[in-house]
């Protein structure tokens, strides 16, 4: 684990991170935290969700300054940076989602405020010396199509290389790129890689954020690791490889916390059944799953790996695009989350303020929505009604709020997820699919939204739970099944369950 | 009734005091009269656009069609002398599928509201001129329909009955806007369409129906309109009336983003736009200047509207935090 063998160690660093911390209420999103990274040289950064990568992202972008420790950038020590130091000092960033114009041309993007104007009191866009300055950037990037191209028109990939070309027209001199590849698929991919290698001939320095392993694996001459806002380890070139990645992401010390809490339970009938069902997000993976009466099925995998995406066609929301779904051995066919409710299938979903809840509307109104002509006579709602539904669930869930006709909007994230929790329990839920539920909760609405689950795997119902907490995973299903680009990667029974075999299947290989 | 409305309520009332001082003509019977039955054919109107305007959808077809049904309406029992409670049925009919279309295109083809109803805008209009051949309908001389004269022209005790029949509309609309499951689901749909969604409301329905009320109560209002008139032009007849809906709308507290706005609201939309036009009228403003006083009162009474709220939500913010450095010692 040194670098010895990269001919470049011996080059000062362009950038440099000395014991960084940067903590926020209640959490340290990076502990004592130093990395390096020289001219020419490309860095995989990887990490769990939660590792403190996009703090660091972050604070490398001027977007935060971390409370104590220093950033060395081309020999000058900062305090912090500020977005504009970032962006002067070369340091370019290339987002998952891209921040491009689609409907604007790729010369249009690239020198986008920057367009070089005629001379005249009109200050119209000089096309032709536009066209002359975007040619060179697009060659480095080894672009297969036109400065004149819409955005739109391009796929992923092209996008992408419209996104490094900007950042190479503001002479970057340090491009990281956040997830690059993970909507990508594998022959655009390649192209990208190539990319970065040009970059790295340039002497331009590469930070590669991924969760994809192998990729890193093909570009990195280096790579840091983060666990828990710490640096878990660095690789060097000849040390690089999926199982020392995977090390250092769990960490040795977790193994043993890891057990089987309690004994397995016998499994109900499957309720749900999916078979060959393919999502629109990965059109050609199909998917096969059970989620059976009784259990928790927790459904692990990275960002992007297709599980919201799966869990929306099981709401309805999406339509699957081949294959079936089965509600007790039943053909199911939803035209709509409408048809899904009506099943019984009910959807906590991630995004609890744009989907989950009406933040205007009281917690009685938000509850008795998806049920609303129960709570009404002769089609007219009747509040009585609805108030005793609200205060009941109120009660049960321990929903901390002045009254049920309080709005949503003003209260906390966790009294928030216990109102769409009421609004399906107020039902009789056969199958409840949890995205993310524990997302932005503090711990102890956590450990009541477990008991919850708990308590309805016990009554019978089946119980999906989507999560990237490695331990929420771990701790509350009863079985786990792994997501890999949009397929089921495996699944795990309770006697194999390690945060090591959920990673492994999460980045596609063999758990052990 | 909320504190927007009673606002406006007020407004109302000091405008009509004012005038009524200025001018004493604006308190005759006749005056009153006239006015209430304009307000009555306009509310109508307002009602069916504020349907559309809570889903954040906008009707811009409805002078249009208020042109077409009118016409259609006059040549359904003056020309080709059809029963006039068929002629009624078939021209409301006639309503309900103009905006069944519109909220088909808006919600399955997911086109947007204000082009779809702008293409409606300008077909329903020229297909008004083209039955006509640019000329106008009307009744023959002598023509009567007495019970129906009586129904919407009519007065009784005094009332129009146009006045009254918009009291009874706005009664029933009244409860399905603010106490039915339909109600709720527009308000739901108006605030969050996603959300309304994951809850498992068909979303598509309920916004469709909006569009087919809208299209009803338009199909109602054109045939008040169409008898108070008793002759079409379809060139200039109805034009501009959809601005009038919104802006009855807009000035009652909805919002164009959906979601926002009580039935009181645009009635008392309606009675101030009456009152300015009246008021146009009495004081002996030129009546050229009629739109720009009616734009301008809009205007004001939207930013009087929005400082209100921006200066309530400051001193609650500064309430709130007087009350956390008073209660900080306690805890």
């Amino acid at each position: 684990m040194n670098y010895s063998d990269t001919s470049i160690a011996a080059t000062t660093p362009f950038l440099s991170l000395e014991s960084v911390r940067k903590t926020y209420p209640g959490v340290v999103a990076l502990d004592g935290f130093s990395m390096e990274v020289r001219p020419g040289e490309v860095i995989g950064l990887v990490g769990e969700n939660g590792a403190g990568k996009s703090t660091l992202m972050k604070i490398l972008g001027g977007v935060t300054t971390p409370d104590t420790g220093t950033i060395t950038v081309d020999g000058t020590a900062h305090k912090g940076l500020s977005v504009e130091g970032s962006l002067g000092s070369g340091i370019a960033f290339v987002h998952q989602e891209l921040n491009l114009f689609e409907n604007l041309d790729v010369a249009a993007n690239i020198f986008f405020g920057r367009e070089p104007l005629r001379a005249g009191p009109l200050k119209l866009v000089d096309r032709s010396k536009l066209r002359e300055m975007v040619a060179p950037l697009l060659k480095r990037v080894g672009a297969n199509f036109s400065a004149d191209a819409q955005v739109a028109d391009l796929s992923l990939a092209q996008q992408q290389m419209v996104e490094i070309a900007k950042a190479l027209s503001i002479k970057a001199r340090l491009v990281i790129l956040d997830e690059p590849t993970s909507s990508l698929p594998l022959a655009e991919t390649d192209k990208l890689l190539d990319v970065i290698k040009a970059l790295k001939a340039d002497g331009i320095s590469v930070i590669f954020i991924s969760h994809r392993l192998h990729e890193v694996e093909r570009v990195a001459d280096r790579v840091v690791v983060l666990r828990d806002g710490m640096l878990a380890g660095t690789l060097g070139k000849r040390d690089i490889n999926h199982d020392q990645m995977v090390k250092l992401m769990i960490g040795r010390m977790l193994k043993e916390r890891e057990k089987a809490s309690e004994a397995a339970r016998a499994p109900g009938a499957v309720a749900l059944a999916a078979k060959a069902v393919r999502t629109p997000t990965y059109p050609s993976r199909p998917v096969d799953l059970d989620v059976r009466r009784g259990e928790i099925l927790g459904l692990a995998g990275l960002v992007g790996s297709g599980r919201t995406e799966l869990a929306r066609v099981f709401f309805g929301i999406d339509g699957s695009l081949g294959g079936t779904l089965e509600l007790d051995g039943k053909t199911l066919v939803l035209g709509s989350a409408a048809d899904a409710v009506a099943q019984g299938i009910f959807l906590v979903p991630e995004d609890r303020k744009l989907t989950g809840i009406l933040l205007d509307l009281s917690i009685a109104q938000n509850i008795s929505l998806p049920n609303l002509p129960a709570h009404a006579r002769r089609s007219l709602v009747s509040a009585s009604a609805e108030t005793a539904t609200a205060e009941k669930q109120k009660r049960n869930l321990g929903i901390k709020a002045p009254s049920v006709q309080t709005r949503t909007g003003t209260l906390s994230g966790g009294n928030q997820q216990k109102v769409v929790l009421g609004k399906w329990l107020a039902m009789n839920p056969k199958v409840m699919i949890l995205d993310e539920p524990t997302r932005g909760i503090d711990i102890g609405a956590k450990a009541e939204i477990y008991g919850l689950m708990r308590a309805l795997a016990d009554a019978g119902v089946a119980v999906l739970m989507i999560s990237s907490d490695m331990e929420e995973v771990i701790g509350v299903s009863d079985r786990i099944a792994v997501m890999h680009e949009g397929q089921i990667s495996g699944i795990l029974d309770k006697d194999q369950f390690s945060q090591e075999n959920v990673l492994l299947l999460a980045v596609g290989k063999q758990p052990k | 009734m909320s504190k927007k409305d009673l606002g406006l309520l007020i407004l109302i009332l000091v405008v009509g005091a004012i005038v009524a001082i200025i001018n004493p003509r604006f308190l005759l019977p006749i005056n009153l009269a006239n006015t209430s039955n304009l307000i009555g054919l306009f509310g109508i109107l307002s009602i069916g656009q504020a349907f559309v305007i809570i889903t954040g959808g906008i009707e811009l077809s409805v002078g249009s069609v208020v042109a077409l049904l009118g016409t259609l309406f006059i040549d359904f029992i003056a020309v080709r002398e059809l029963d006039w409670p068929l002629a009624f049925v078939l021209i409301i009919a006639l309503g309900a599928i103009i905006g069944l279309v519109h909220g088909w295109l808006i919600t399955r083809l997911k086109l947007q509201p204000f082009v779809v109803t702008l293409c409606g805008l300008l077909i329903y209009r020229g297909v008004a001129r083209f039955y006509t051949a640019d000329g106008t309908a009307g009744f023959a001389f002598g023509q009567n329909f007495p019970e129906l004269e009586f129904l919407t022209a009519g007065r009784s005790y005094g009332v129009p009955n146009s006045f009254i029949a918009l009291i009874v509309i706005a009664i029933v609309m009244w409860v399905v806007l603010h106490r039915s499951v339909f109600g709720r689901y527009l308000y739901a749909i108006g605030k969050n369409e996603e959300a309304a969604k994951y809850s498992g409301i068909r979303t598509g329905r309920i916004v469709m129906a909006a569009y087919v009320i809208c299209g009803v109560l338009t199909a109602l209002s054109a045939i008040y309109f169409a008898m108070y008139t008793r002759s079409i032009s379809p060139a200039s007849h109805g034009q501009f009336y959809e601005l009038y809906a919104i802006a009855a709308a807009v000035l009652g507290g909805f919002s164009l983003r959906g979601g926002e706005g009580s039935l009181i609201g645009v009635i008392l939309g309606t009675v101030l736009l009456q009152e300015l036009q009246n008021l146009v009228n009495l004081l002996g403003i030129p009546s050229s200047l009629n739109f720009a006083v009616m734009g301008g009162v809009i205007l004001i009474g939207v930013l009087v509207d929005q400082q209100w709220s921006v200066f309530r939500a400051r001193r609650l913010m500064v309430d709130a935090a007087r009350k956390n450095v008073a209660g900080a010692p306690a805890e």
